[in-house]
């Protein structure tokens, strides 16, 4: 599903992805553990398509494709979806224009027939039910006045509307309470499925006794430095980073 | 040693002055109004064509930028009706007021409709018939005095209307004030009216500056507006389907009795040089006076909002609202100037502007000035010039918006925020589908 092949990104000159590699498969819920500042974030914005990143070199590859070249919109039409760990807001934008915009966006340059708004009402009230998303929150401006919590949220309803090939989950856990927490995972297990990927980055383990993962890489100073299976993510909640920091550096 | 330089005529000022030599006496009006017309043109003479030095047109050379002054123009009533079905179909719902060219007709106007309480005139009547207290209305004193456009508007004044609503009367559907210029070649207009509403009366009046043909032409035009004692009053105005090359010059002059509301709306959508002037004056004291405006502005156009806000009486509040988008190489100018007069206690005044700028070689300048003299009142003021959020943008991108797609959604929520204030909902929805189409225009 994703493969990125010695991928090096530099912000204003500043080395932050030092040679990452890193394979998902179709199905698998990858996790991304890793200090504050080791280019988690940066990874995340740099596949999703963030221009203010340099890649310096390396690759990309969406199902075989490389994606590199290719706008953030298209990354998104073909199945990306980014869930930011600092959902933006956007004051004026309504949240159902939001979301029928970039649903019927992604349909179109997919060749699909536009979703009409009653249908697209449906789905997103299911969706809100499920996330308990209250409908006073679908009638405000984008991620306006919501509290962290509530944007955490926002961000898995429009993965469940969007319904994308591969999910990059950036902190999702980060400010949310147990049972907000316990929503959010049951939102993202819903959604797993044989053709759908999951890459979860996290600071702590906590999130992956909802969210199971397949694989769990460490990561530090720009680069994947150790792979395993779900024990690995215990041992770091145990250790901590420290043997992995003092070995990339 | 004397101070006064003579300056030199540029084309467009000789233009102008041979212009009114061989119009004056064409123009309608009898003695007392032609003596106006002289003493407005001497007035316009001794200050030529506003310039970079008069502060109040700082940013809008009229002078460098008003290579020639076209001529005045008078259509056959064949070709009015010609000109008039291109329009008619974009005129939004209400009682329509029609000028073309500077002059009304009546004609093609809604006047048989018209709703009790509620009478139209020409101003070529009114100036033929030379009411000397209504020719006195039609200039009021203390209102933009001395300004060069204005002058020139009082010197070459065509036609118009003047408006009466009665006290009272609640007028239902909006008043439409259209003044259209015809195809063909370049020429100008000139034209004055004055709306009058009664005391405790409604009215909605739409101002619509527009043409038969996206063409050049240059437009002089001024409204003068009286708000009576509990009078609300809604004004909008759209200038819009202008030439690269249109210059409009639009005043607005005001004066607020006691207890009554008046709003203004300016959608500016192109036009090459855009002036809009407002002149409003508290003459009573608890009004409410709330001045807003979306100018949208690509290619090398150019825009000017200056208001000048007279808080001549206690107890009132005003409300300045503007937007601009700048695209290209245009140049948006935002001036408000609110003055407290030194009894004018409780003085309640907020003035904002804001703009977008879409590219390096936009432009904008804001100006806004607070001169108070009373030490009891609440004013302030804010003004910022900013681009397009790229967190804003990316974060749309990421969710399948092309650029194009994510700029239109959030230039779109930004303008809206203008229009939005709109009472009037048709007028409100056809100005937002206008801004809407304008914006996917531009992508
Ligand atoms: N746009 C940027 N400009 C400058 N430095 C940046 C930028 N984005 C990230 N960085 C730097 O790159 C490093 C990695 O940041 P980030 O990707 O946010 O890490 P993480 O998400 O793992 O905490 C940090 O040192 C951060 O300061
Ligand atoms: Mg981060």
């Amino acid at each position: 599903m994703l493969e990125i092949k010695n991928l090096h990104v530099e912000v204003e000159g500043k080395k932050i992805l030092d040679g990452l590699s890193l394979t998902v498969k179709a199905g698998e819920v990858a996790a991304i553990m890793g200090p504050n500042g080791s280019g988690k974030s940066t990874l995340s914005y740099v596949v999703a398509g963030r221009e203010d990143y340099e890649v310096t070199a390396g690759e990309i590859l969406l199902e075989g494709e490389n994606i590199l070249e290719m706008d953030a919109s298209e990354r998104a039409a073909r199945g990306l979806f980014l869930a930011f760990q600092y959902p933006v807001e956007i004051p004026g934008v309504g949240t159902m224009t939001f979301l029928k915009s970039a649903l019927n966006a992604q349909r179109k340059s997919r060749g699909e027939p536009e979703l009409q708004t009653p249908e697209l009402m449906k789905r997103v009230r299911e969706a809100a039910k499920r996330l308990e998303i209250s409908q006073d929150m679908l009638k405000r401006a984008l991620n306006v006045g919501f509290s962290g919590g509530e944007k955490k949220r926002m961000e898995i309803l429009q993965m469940a509307l969007l319904e994308p090939k591969l999910a990059i989950m950036d902190e999702t856990d980060s400010g949310l309470d147990i049972d907000a927490l316990r929503i959010v995972a049951q939102g993202v297990n819903t959604l797993r499925a044989k053709e759908r990927a999951f890459l979860v980055i996290t600071h702590y383990q906590r999130l992956l006794n909802y969210i199971k993962p397949d694989t769990v890489h460490v990561m530090a100073a720009g680069r994947i430095v150790k792979t395993g299976g779900p024990e690995l993510a215990l041992e770091l909640e145990k250790n901590g980073y420290r043997d992995y920091v003092s070995e990339a550096a | 040693m004397s101070t006064e330089i003579t300056q030199i005529r540029t084309p467009a000022e000789k233009a102008l002055i041979s212009l009114y030599t061989s119009e004056k006496d064409r123009l309608p009006g009898n003695d007392a109004v032609k003596a106006l017309r002289t003493e407005a043109f001497a007035e316009f003479e001794r200050s030529g064509l506003p310039h970079r030095r008069i502060e109040s047109w700082h940013y809008t050379d009229l002078r460098s930028q008003l290579r020639d002054a076209a001529p005045l123009f008078t259509a056959g009533s064949s070709e009015f009706e010609d000109s008039l079905r291109h329009v008619q179909p974009k005129i939004p719902e209400g009682y329509a007021l029609v000028l073309l060219d500077g002059v009304f007709v009546p004609e093609l106007s809604d006047l048989d409709d018209l709703p009790e309480g509620v009478s139209v005139c020409s101003l070529a009547d009114v100036l033929a018939k030379g009411d000397a207290a209504l020719v006195e209305r039609l200039a009021p004193k203390g209102l933009g005095t001395g300004d060069p456009a204005l002058s020139l508007n009082a010197a070459l004044m065509q036609g118009g209307v003047v408006v009466d609503v009665a006290p009272g009367t609640e007028v239902a559907k909006p008043l439409i004030l259209l003044s259209v210029m015809s195809a063909g070649a370049l020429h100008a207009a000139y034209h004055r009216s004055l709306v009058r509403i009664g005391a405790g009366a409604k009215l909605t009046l739409f101002e619509i500056v527009d043409a038969v043909e996206i063409g050049s032409n240059q437009q002089n035009g001024a409204v003068v507006i009286e708000v009576g004692d509990g009078a609300e009053v809604e004004h909008l105005t759209r200038i819009s389907r202008q030439g690269a090359d249109a210059v409009i010059i639009n005043s607005v002059l005001a004066s607020l009795g006691a207890n009554c509301q008046y709003d203004g709306f300016a959608l500016i959508a192109d036009g090459g040089l855009v002036r809009r002037q407002i002149f409003l004056r508290f003459n009573g004291e608890h009004s409410t006076a709330g001045i807003r405006g979306l100018s949208l502005l690509s290619g090398k156009r150019h825009a000017d909002t200056t208001l000048v806000v007279d808080h001549a009486m206690p107890h009132c509040t005003s409300r300045e609202y503007f937007k601009h988008i700048v695209a290209d190489e245009a140049t948006g100018v935002y001036q408000g100037k609110v003055i407290v007069r030194p009894h004018a206690q409780k003085t309640d005044g907020a003035m904002k502007s804001r703009a977008l700028l879409l590219s390096d070689s936009a432009s904008m300048f804001n100006k806004p000035e607070l001169e108070i003299f009373a030490d009891d009142v609440v004013c302030g003021h804010g003004a910022t010039v900013a681009q397009l959020d790229e967190d804003q943008l990316f974060y749309l991108r990421s969710r399948g918006l092309p650029r194009g797609e994510a700029e239109q959604l959030l230039l779109e929520a930004f303008a809206a925020e203008a229009v939005e204030k709109v009472r009037n909902e048709g007028a409100r929805e056809r100005l937002l589908t206008y801004v809407s189409d304008w914006l996917a225009a531009r992508k």
